[in-house]
């Protein structure tokens, strides 16, 4: 963005001392910005049902009670009861495990391969970039969605199937990012005095670019972690994620949607609510991240 | 011209790459001689690609009944909601991501920006969820089903399209909208805007004649590359409104291990990609004077 | 304007302060600045980054940013309050009052629309139909001296070159003839030639029409050229005022006196002595100062300067100045001791480094761009070889090539103490690595802003000296200190770091390994004046006491020269002239070295006769025929420059120069005895 008409800051000699390391200047920015509060909030508060939910719902995610089935809410059952008369509170605050960790390993995976990626492609330029760029191109011509649908069909329905599945799927997309942020930084002349002095790849990679290549990364990883729930919590509802009687948001919609032109509608709208604040909550931080950065 | 820019877009071979483990899961799945899957890999690729060449897309191992027809129908419905989802998706978009760069940091800005992260945090199975049980259930204003009675008009095929759309006009709102509203502010902060205001143009003109016109077309860019992601979005809203799409079908293919068909409707969905980014590339040229004249 | 009354003045600025608003604290960037400019003046703002010039410039257009206000005064231009003017339904008398060009004429321009458009637009708004605006655009460009209008026209911003998208420009903000004109440093990222250019192209503009001008500078050469009254700005407020020749001559405040003493003047040299500095920084722009902002840095500095802020003290002659000690400005005690350095001991007669028959070609989208023609150097143990050129020129890619970043074509030879040097650093010894190192332009690039000093240069040193543990780090203190760099800063990035102390880091780096030779790519110009003199004195100091030779590229000629014991001149990747400083500097010279010379402002406003190139600098990917200088020769012979390339011949002992003209004859054209101005032009 030009400068301009930005917002600018009055600059003066910066004498040692007066001025704070970038890391300061990004905490103190987030910690006045309502949206990252706001959605640290959520994200803790799913947290702590992800560590905890099996044992904090008022009852066990997987207790069925055949006398109360499709009760609506009430005292005893705040999000009342499904099909099979479990307590749909407890399986929500219970459903935000598989999802998280899922989405959490998935992102993992994607930064750490992308992060490799980007910056062997970005800093070597040539046949390498060249080979792995049409890679890429090739994955990122069909839909994640439908990429996943074909890997774990291939491969069969399961958490750790989908969490590598994503994770490779992401990785060429944080590699473009890292890729980009990589051949603006080795322009510098850093990068030149380091091959000046005759400092290896990887020292250059590594010890060079790695860090100043760190912010758009971290970026990347927190955009990355809200989409990787929205696609975990997609692929559960096609049911080709973590199988029943494993609480989990996707799968208990889909499990219960056809009750729902009979009126059953809290079996579904709780778990959606439950997917739509943890990816709200997380876009929230990682949109204030993005601009606390710039 | 096409040839040359399609062989710069065209990933190496993606019949090769994303084809090629899948043929193979299928010669050990099926066995089946007479479909010719235990023939060596290439074989049965080179047969596969001839035969496409050919039009003959294979005959689909469920239903027994060549893919193609199938394919088509599926195609021409997808294309309806789509298009549904697009017109009702891209002009809002970014006139309200134009909107909200206009009144960058005061209420409209923070309005739509809060909507846009929203959209885009709505899974579209999630939002659909909720559109079922609001209008579909509650207010019982729009029919559940996407697929309309048979023999309708195209007004009440719309209808039946509204509440499929919305979902995947939500995602894709965020992502236009965020980019729209992105360029336009880094474009009200060019150094050229200020020329175009110290000129005494009026706000209407420098906005219409110097800012939109720069600042929207990356966003060109975007509406392509996020075609390919709908097919994406399809693959679930199909499956949620019951509408016989290519979403659904690669679904169904995929579940059933319907081979011949999901690797035909997989093609399908890449093919619609390239062509989507094809066009946004040529599109892209054209509109800038900077890539239009270098490759003349 | 048909108003039978005199003419207001074009602007009058009084008491104005503008604020930014930084996360909740207001921070003032301009205080109490008042100034006017009459009808048809030309008047200056100088000052370093950071001293409010161009919030003030934007201020006047009703511009700011979304955080910056005007806290106080208030601005009259052509007799109307500019806040008046904010209103759209003023736009059109706005565009008539005052308009403003601003530093990167590339960015001024709307890249999607043609030039013919964009220039008829401001005739559209002014009530001409289609025809008629495109007529006056066409005779806008005309008057800007573009020789094809019509052509020019049809193209679009990114085909024409900078100097041609400036006059663009200018030719716009002139167009509806506005009271003023704000001149936001316009000719900064031009090269010499073409600054000149423009600048001759605003002062003759300035006969045509009775626009006033506020001309906005760093380079107090441009400003003492182009203005009549000068203005000098120190952190946001206005120091010293009036013309500018007495400004410049005699100034009356100790910042210009210091500000002027920064400069290398022409007739510097570094064996003479070591440039005047000012000391300390500008003061944080959230520090409160209680007396004068400059009281820190003022070597007269008395308690009351520490205690109560200085007015504008009237000093006579419309002059002003904000210094309570106005009448003993001129008695500023030198920051650094005047005394003259030692001599350079004889160099050897032995060349350190000798590049022969370097040529580079780089293919830039098919076709061939010849960077480098056969050009041969060589440079002795412990001198300076001044490297000057406009860009185009090849001089970083002749630096690239020792350094052994960029493979020159085939037959070229580089030798080290006579010993080959390979063409990639890789493939050379330690030895040949660590005496071969490169101070860079901007240290904002050349240094990993996520090291520590103590890691940017320790790495340096393990990696070139071989040094571990202790012994590093005693060696790393040593180092540092030889660049004045406290030991306290080595704990601390490059952000929290001022330019100047950034770029004693990173010549701190390039000494770790105890270099034969540096490469200083133009490691002053992102400096400003004042801190540029000090990184010139530590080079020259450094240089006496390692006795390590430089090639020093500069664009700017008074530091070359102050630094240089000889001097080669490149064009178009052509060598022009080689010779001693001395030998380069004065006539006789080649034409294009003589022109080179003329286009640079002096500060003393001595007009020496320019001598004026004609046309833009041409494309290495399509130099001319002949001497590749000839499209632009004022002293072009004859057929004989289109067609036969001149051999570059010693003319005199140590010598060269590359010219049909024979070296008596240019002995006469060129007069021999120029006064010997001073030369500014301090930073890029």
């Amino acid at each position: 963005m030009s400068a301009t008409a930005a917002p600018i800051e009055p600059s003066g000699a910066v004498d040692a001392g007066s001025a704070s390391t970038l890391r300061r200047e990004v905490w103190r920015e987030l910690r006045h910005s309502r949206s990252f509060l706001i959605g640290m909030t959520i994200v803790l508060v799913w947290t702590v049902c992800a560590v905890a939910g099996y044992h904090i719902g008022p009852y066990t995610p997987f207790e069925q009670n055949l006398n109360a089935v499709n009760t609506a809410p009430s005292g005893s059952h705040w999000f009342g009861t499904d099909q099979v008369g479990r307590d749909v509170f407890s399986r929500v605050i219970a459903g935000a495990r598989s999802v998280m960790l899922v989405a959490f390993a998935a992102t993992l995976l994607g930064t750490i391969l992308g992060t490799v990626l980007g910056l062997i492609t970005g800093y070597l330029r040539g046949w390498v970039d060249e080979s792995l760029s049409r890679l890429i191109d090739a994955l990122l011509a069909l839909p994640v969605v439908v990429t996943a649908v074909l890997v774990v069909a291939a491969l069969g329905p399961s958490s750790i199937t989908v969490a590598l599945c994503i994770g490779v799927i992401f990785a060429p997309l944080i590699a473009r990012t890292v890729r980009t942020a990589v051949i603006q930084e080795r322009e510098l002349d850093y990068i030149t005095a380091a091959r000046l002095r005759d400092e290896r790849g990887s020292y250059i990679m590594f010890s060079e670019l790695l860090p100043n290549v760190m912010p758009p990364i971290m970026v990347e990883f927190t955009v990355r972690l809200g989409y990787a729930i929205f696609t975990v919590a997609s692929l559960s509802f096609l049911g080709l994620g973590i199988q029943l009687p494993t609480p989990d948001w996707g799968l208990d919609i889909s499990q219960n949607i056809s009750v729902v032109s009979a009126g059953y509608w809290w079996e579904v709208l709780f778990a959606a609510a439950a997917i739509a604040s943890l990816v709200i909550g997380i876009n929230l931080v990682a949109d204030a991240i993005e601009k606390a950065m710039e | 011209m096409i040839v040359f820019l399609a062989g710069q877009k065209l990933p190496g071979d993606p019949g090769r790459a994303i084809l090629g483990p899948l043929a193979q899961e299928s010669g050990v799945r099926q066995l089946d001689h007479k479909l010719g899957v235990d023939r060596p890999l290439l074989t049965q690729y080179d047969a596969w690609v001839t035969n496409l060449l050919h039009g003959d897309l294979g005959t689909s191992y469920e239903y027994n009944r060549p893919i193609a027809p199938m394919i088509r129908t599926a195609l021409a419905n997808s294309l309806k909601l789509a298009l549904v989802a697009f017109l009702m998706c891209v002009p809002l978009s970014i006139l309200a991501g134009v909107v909200a760069a206009l009144s960058y940091g005061n209420w409209p800005d923070r309005t739509i920006s809060v909507i846009g992260l929203s959209a885009l945090g709505l899974p579209e199975f999630v939002s659909g969820v909720f559109l079922i049980l609001i209008f579909g259930i509650w207010l019982n204003v729009l029919p559940l089903d996407a697929t309309p009675p048979p023999g309708a008009g195209p007004g009440t095929q719309v209808y039946h399209l509204i509440m499929p759309a919305i979902p995947i006009t939500l995602v894709l709102f965020g992502y236009i909208m965020r980019m729209a509203r992105a360029g336009t502010i880094a474009v009200l902060d060019a150094d050229y805007t200020r020329t175009a205001v110290l000129k005494g143009l009026p706000r209407r003109t420098v906005i219409l004649r110097h800012v939109l016109p720069n600042a929207l077309l990356p966003t060109i860019t975007v509406v392509a590359t996020q075609v390919g992601y709908m097919v994406g979005g399809l693959v679930l809203v199909e499956y949620l409104f019951h509408y016989q799409g290519i979403g659904a079908l690669t679904y169904n293919a995929a579940t059933n291990k319907d081979f011949p068909m999901l690797e035909a409707a997989v093609l399908v969905i890449g093919i619609i990609y390239l062509v989507c980014t094809l066009v946004a590339d040529i599109a892209y040229t054209l509109l800038n004077p900077r890539l239009r004249l270098a490759a003349d | 304007m048909s108003s039978p009354q005199p003419r207001p003045d074009a602007l009058v600025v009084d008491h104005l302060d503008i604020a930014y608003t930084v996360r909740g604290n207001l921070r003032s960037a301009v205080r109490d600045v008042s100034f006017r400019i009459t009808p048809g003046q030309a008047y200056g703002l100088v000052g370093e980054s950071g001293c409010g010039k161009s919030t003030i410039a934007l201020a006047l257009v009703n511009y700011l940013p979304r955080n910056g206000a005007v806290t106080g005064g208030s601005v009259e231009i052509d007799g109307t309050d500019v806040r008046s003017l904010r209103d759209e339904s003023h736009r059109r008398r706005r565009a008539r009052t005052v308009s403003m060009v601003y530093q990167d004429a590339s960015r001024s321009l709307n890249p999607s629309m043609r030039i013919g458009r964009q220039v008829a637009e401001v005739f559209t708004v002014a009530g001409a139909d289609r025809r008629q605006a495109a007529e006056r655009a066409e005779q806008a460009l005309a008057r800007v001296r573009i020789s094809d209008p019509a052509g020019v026209m049809r193209r679009y911003p990114h085909q024409l070159s900078g100097g041609m998208q400036q006059r663009v420009v200018i030719a716009m903000a002139l167009a509806a003839e506005p009271a003023l004109l704000i001149l936001d440093e316009p000719t900064t990222g031009l090269d010499a030639t073409v600054e000149a250019e423009v600048l001759d192209l605003v002062a003759a503009l300035r006969q045509e029409i009775s626009t006033a001008l506020l001309f906005i500078s760093h380079n107090l050469g441009v400003v003492a050229r182009m203005c009549d009254r000068v203005g000098v700005l120190y952190a946001g407020e206005l120091v010293e005022q009036g013309p500018a020749r007495e400004v410049f001559t005699a100034p009356r405040h100790p910042y210009t006196v210091g500000l002027l003493r920064c400069i290398p003047r022409r007739d510097h040299l570094k064996g003479h002595g070591v440039l005047d500095t000012i000391p300390g920084f500008l003061p944080a722009p959230d520090a409160d100062v209680t007396g004068c902002e400059f009281a820190d840095r003022c070597a007269l500095a008395e308690d009351r300067c520490r205690t109560d802020p200085p007015p504008m003290y009237p000093v006579g002659d419309g002059r002003g100045s904000r210094c309570h000690l106005h009448e003993r400005a001129h008695e500023l005690p030198r920051s650094t001791p005047p005394q003259a350095r030692r001599a350079p001991e004889a160099v050897a007669a032995t060349p350190l480094l000798q590049a022969t028959g370097i040529s580079k070609t780089f293919r830039s989208s098919g076709a061939d761009v010849h960077a480098l023609t056969n050009v041969d150097i060589e440079i002795r143990a412990g001198e300076t070889l001044g490297l000057v050129g406009e860009s185009g020129s090849g001089k970083t890619t002749l630096a690239r090539v020792l350094l052994g970043i960029v493979e020159a074509d085939a037959g070229a030879e580089v030798a080290l103490d006579g010993q080959p040097l390979a063409d990639k650093t890789h493939d050379r010894s330690r030895e040949q690595i660590k005496a071969v190192q490169i101070v860079f332009q901007n240290p904002d690039s050349a240094l990993n802003r996520r090291h520590t000093v103590r890691r940017l240069v320790g790495r340096a040193l393990s990696k070139l000296s071989g040094l571990r543990g202790s012994t590093r780090d005693q060696r790393l203190l040593e180092l540092t200190r030889s660049v004045r760099l406290a030991d306290r800063y080595l704990d601390l990035r490059p952000g929290q770091l001022s330019g100047g102390l950034k770029q004693r880091v990173a010549i701190a780096r390039a000494f770790a390994g105890a270099p034969r030779l540096v490469v200083c790519d133009e490691p002053t110009s992102a400096l400003d004046v004042s801190v540029q003199a000090a990184v010139l004195n530590l080079l020259a100091e450094l240089q006496g006491k390692e006795q390590v030779a430089y090639l020093f590229i500069s664009h700017d000629l008074g530091v070359i020269r102050y630094l240089s014991d000889r001097i080669c001149v490149l064009y178009l990747g052509r060598v022009l002239e080689l010779g001693s400083a001395e030998a380069v500097f004065s006539a006789p010279h080649h034409p294009y070295t003589e022109a080179l010379l003329s286009a640079v402002p002096t500060v003393d406003g001595s007009t020496n006769e320019r001598i004026k190139l004609d046309g833009e600098i041409p494309s290495p990917a399509n130099p001319p025929s002949g001497c590749v200088f000839h499209t632009r020769c004022p002293r072009k012979v004859g057929e004989i420059c289109e067609t036969d390339e001149p051999p570059l011949v010693e003319q005199e002992p140590g010598h060269a120069i590359r010219c049909h003209i024979p070296l008596a004859e240019l002995r006469t054209m060129q007069k021999p005895e120029r006064p010997a101005p001073a030369a500014i032009e301090p930073v890029a």
